[in-house]
């Protein structure tokens, strides 16, 4: 028995954290293991991170008690979980951009001077231990995202951590460098660590993981051993039912050619993201999807398509007009079939602490005729959306920013639907939705495809890209590094391309 | 512990439950404090109310505060409303009463009702001005608009003062430096006792009202407040929708520059507007950016310092007391705002081994 509790590095006992009437957990019980790595599974919203942010000092549980190696502990600042060796790697990295690797690594740390050559030693010690590969002298904006990564993991080692806490790690990595990822995780783990690594993604928790717990609403499901358990059971664990995970994907005849891109390039000075010289065709009839590693273009693209961003050269057709330098309004008014369903929800399509029917208003306002606004035909739309995409909701009236994502973007998609849209521009329509609701999403996509509406999805889960799209754009830096044909790719090319490897065989449209 | 955490929803009920608290703590309050200054504080309390409500007269004074207050928190609740901190309100005031002004004592004759709109178009139309300056720089370089908007307070005060002291100074007036006083037919008459003041208000509220809930602008208005995104997104001409907004704001602020000068002071001086522009915001505020309520918690405001003033005369409570009252009840008032949007719980910190 003694020897058994010594081995558990972190054990935590009826948690409970509530914010407001919210419970983000209730009686939560986790253990991990030294030597081991644990999954903690679980949909948006289920509680991951409060726990774990709670695990690194940043919230105080209400009730429940901590153990950090048989020791009950009680952190109320971030800093005493980093002197018991428990070290947080955040999904948005915690780095300062001009300063190099090492001036990163020190930073915070006591002392007041970088000590060159002996620090440069340290670093490289610790990277052969745990296989890590950081050059310590290169500019935090010289790296790419998996490198960054790789710093932020030496960065809590270097501050003894031997608790490893990571927060959806791949959510921003290509498949190779998942790859390479999870041979480090493999490392730390022979070296003893205990690891915890936070995910919603199924198969890397079978890939990596020792033993899963899942959350959901708030409170533990279940601990399992990940060789014992199969991908099903944890989705019926994960959301309390089992969910047909099926998308179909019919293929529509005779496609017509809807939107047409032309060498357009757009800079994006605020961002410093760019599109160069991208041409593609969309047809009605197909879900185009759009792959790519965060931040290559995906959201220059949207929005010079939808008229908010300008662009330095190329042409946009809709059908046969060119709508380069168009705005919204100018979009709105000429009568262009156009529906966009932006990134940032509640920040750009929706007016968050507005009700669904100043929110479905928001689109055709411009078309009526005088000066009053007309919220008559808003209010029967909006009824007619709540019934037709089940929008749970307590009455239209309700500010759009208290329903649930997955509704948010019910009512978002909903009303862009039901302006007859020929084309459909979605980014990452999915991101925060629980797994019914993507899966709701996904089929009104397919609705619209049949409709012979052109779909553009720019999306970040490649499985779902694999099953849902017609044809697969991978962009990386701007540019296009291959349009491929769903059923002909796989993951490990795409993953290629998304890095600007060149594609091997083009497919043809 | 002490934990603060945001209120996801906040009914009714609650809500002014708190507000309800906050004035009866804020009587407790200032009772214990003026008890301690040695007045009898329920005396004081009576007094106030009684001064501001107790008879006809009193009633009348009361209301003639309030006017201004209300028409010049329409005009901050419109650019409130669209998250544009229009602090120039003072300046705004100041220029509309210029127009004002000005019409007035070049229309020396003409008929009353003529002269008057006269000078409400201008005191509107330069109110207008004194606020698109800021909304132009706002839209064309980004400035902020709190800073520029409070600048252009001092600019027309500055103005004024070399209006009163240089050209408008009165020649009748043995060298005493003031503007003339405005002809009959420029002063606004009365109806039951009051400046018509009281009628152009609920027109001005009304007005507001329809404005900002039903039509496109007012809409527009809502939705650059809530998300500059989702305004661009939906196709809507931001900075025109910035301007428009702020003409009217400064509009409004100017016809209560138009109304103080033709009916209190019947004449333009460097103390018009007595920091109406900036009691505007605190009552806008307290009414929610809504229309109606604006003039409620003008009329409100106007009960606090005209009882304020009964106070010192009645009891002989010094000025600074009264201002004290004043600043006390606010303060609660204000404060209670907190409570409706966080919630706050205490925690007893368990004993535990570290």
């Amino acid at each position: 028995m003694e020897e058994f509790n010594n081995n558990i590095a972190i054990e935590m006992k009826n948690i409970s954290k509530s914010f407001g009437s919210i419970k983000a957990n209730e009686n939560v019980n986790l253990t991990v293991n030294n030597g081991e790595v644990l999954a903690l599974l679980g949909e948006n919203g289920a509680g991951k991170s409060t726990l774990m942010n709670m695990l690194s000092g940043i919230y105080h549980p209400d009730s429940g008690s901590i153990f950090v190696y048989g020791k009950e502990v009680r952190f109320y600042s971030p800093k005493e979980p980093i002197k018991l060796g428990i070290g947080m790697i955040h999904q948005h990295f915690k780095l300062i951009d001009v300063f190099s690797a090492k001036q990163n690594i020190v930073l915070g740390q006591k002392g007041t001077f970088v000590r060159g050559q002996n620090l440069s030693k340290e670093i490289k010690k610790l990277s052969d231990k745990y296989g890590l590969d950081v050059d310590p002298d290169k500019k935090v904006y010289d790296m790419s995202v998996g490198e960054k990564q790789t710093l932020e993991i030496i960065k809590v080692l270097y501050r003894g951590a031997k608790i490893l806490i990571l927060d959806e790690p791949t959510a921003v990595l290509t498949p190779q460098e998942i790859k390479r990822l999870f041979k480090i995780i493999k490392n730390m783990k022979e070296q003893g660590c205990a690891i915890v690594i936070i995910t919603h993604k199924l198969n890397e928790v079978m890939e990596i993981s020792d033993r899963v717990t899942v959350l959901r609403k708030g409170k533990s499901i279940d601990t399992v051993e990940t060789s014992k358990v199969t991908v099903p059971k944890l989705i019926e664990m994960m959301v309390g039912k089992t969910v047909d995970l099926s998308i179909d994907r019919t293929v529509v005849p005779d496609k017509n050619l809807l939107l047409e891109v032309d060498n357009l390039s757009v800079v994006n000075h605020e961002e410093g993201h760019s599109l160069k010289e991208i041409s593609f065709k969309l047809y009605g009839g197909e879900i185009l999807g759009v792959a790519g590693v965060a931040g290559s273009g995906q959201k220059e693209l949207c929005e010079v398509i939808a008229g908010l961003q300008k662009s330095e050269k190329g042409r946009i057709f809709f059908e046969s007009e060119n709508i380069i330098g168009k705005t919204p309004r100018d979009i709105i008014k000429l009568g262009i079939r156009m529906g966009f369903i932006p990134e940032d929800r509640l920040g750009m399509g929706l007016v968050a602490s507005m009700d669904m029917v100043y929110n479905l208003i928001l689109k055709d306002y411009q078309l009526q005729p005088g000066i009053m606004l007309k919220k008559k035909a808003s209010i029967e739309k909006a009824k007619k959306i709540v019934e037709r995409l089940d929008i749970q909701t307590p009455n239209i009236y309700t500010p759009v920013s208290r329903l649930s994502g997955g509704n948010i973007q019910k009512v978002l998609l909903g009303r862009e639907i039901d302006s007859n849209p020929k084309v459909l521009i979605t980014a990452y329509p999915v991101r925060g939705l629980d797994i019914g609701a993507s899966y709701k999403i996904y089929e009104l996509l397919n609705d619209q495809k049949k409709n012979h509406v052109a779909v553009l999805f720019i999306g970040e889960d490649l499985d779902v890209l694999l099953e849902l799209c017609d044809r697969i754009m991978v962009i990386c830096d701007g540019e296009i590094t291959g349009i491929v044909d769903a059923d002909k790719t796989t993951k490990e090319e795409l993953g290629l391309l998304m890095v600007g490897g060149k594609q091997m065989e083009v497919a043809n449209d | 512990m002490i934990n603060i955490t945001k209120r996801e929803d906040l009914s009714k009920q609650k809500g002014i439950i708190i507000r309800i608290a906050a004035i009866i703590l804020s009587i407790l309050f200032t009772g214990i404090f003026i008890n301690l200054l040695g007045y009898n504080s329920i005396d004081v309390f009576y007094n106030m109310v009684t001064g501001a409500l107790g008879s006809e007269m009193r009633l009348q004074k009361t209301i003639v505060k309030a006017i201004p207050i209300a028409v010049a928190s329409l005009g901050i609740l419109v650019a409130f409303k669209m998250k544009f901190w229009n602090i120039g309100g003072e300046g705004q005031i100041m220029m509309g009463a210029m127009a004002a002004t000005f019409v007035a004592l070049n229309l020396d004759g003409f008929p009353r009702a003529l002269t008057l709109v006269l000078m409400m178009l201008a005191a509107f139309f330069f109110g207008a001005v004194w606020a698109f300056i800021p909304a132009f720089f706002k839209v064309k370089c980004g400035t902020n608009e709190t800073i520029f908007t409070l600048m252009m307070n001092y600019i027309a005060i500055k103005w004024i003062t070399y209006l009163q002291f240089g050209p408008w100074k009165d020649p009748n007036a043995g060298g005493f430096p003031k503007i003339a006083t405005y002809p009959d037919n420029a002063v606004l008459p009365e109806v039951f006792g009051i400046n018509i003041g009281w009628i152009i208000t609920i027109i001005a509220a009304v007005i507001v009202y329809i404005f900002m809930n039903h039509t496109k602008k007012g809409y527009e208005i809502s939705v650059v407040g809530e998300s500059l995104a989702t305004a661009k997104y939906a196709g809507m001409n931001v900075k025109m929708v910035i301007i428009t907004a702020m003409l009217v704001s400064g509009g409004l602020c100017g016809l209560t520059g138009m109304i103080m000068s033709s009916s209190i002071e019947k004449t333009l001086t460097i103390y018009l507007s007595n920091g109406i522009g900036y009691t505007a915001i605190i009552t806008a505020w307290l009414s929610g950016l809504s229309a109606p309520f604006a003039v409620i918690s003008s009329f409100a405001f106007a009960v606090l310092i005209q009882g304020g003033k009964f106070i010192q005369i009645a009891l002989q409570v010094p000025a600074s007391v009264a201002d004290m009252i004043q600043g006390m009840i606010l303060f609660f008032v204000l404060g209670s705002e907190f409570f409706t949007r966080y919630k706050i719980s205490f925690k007893g910190q368990k004993g535990g081994e570290k």
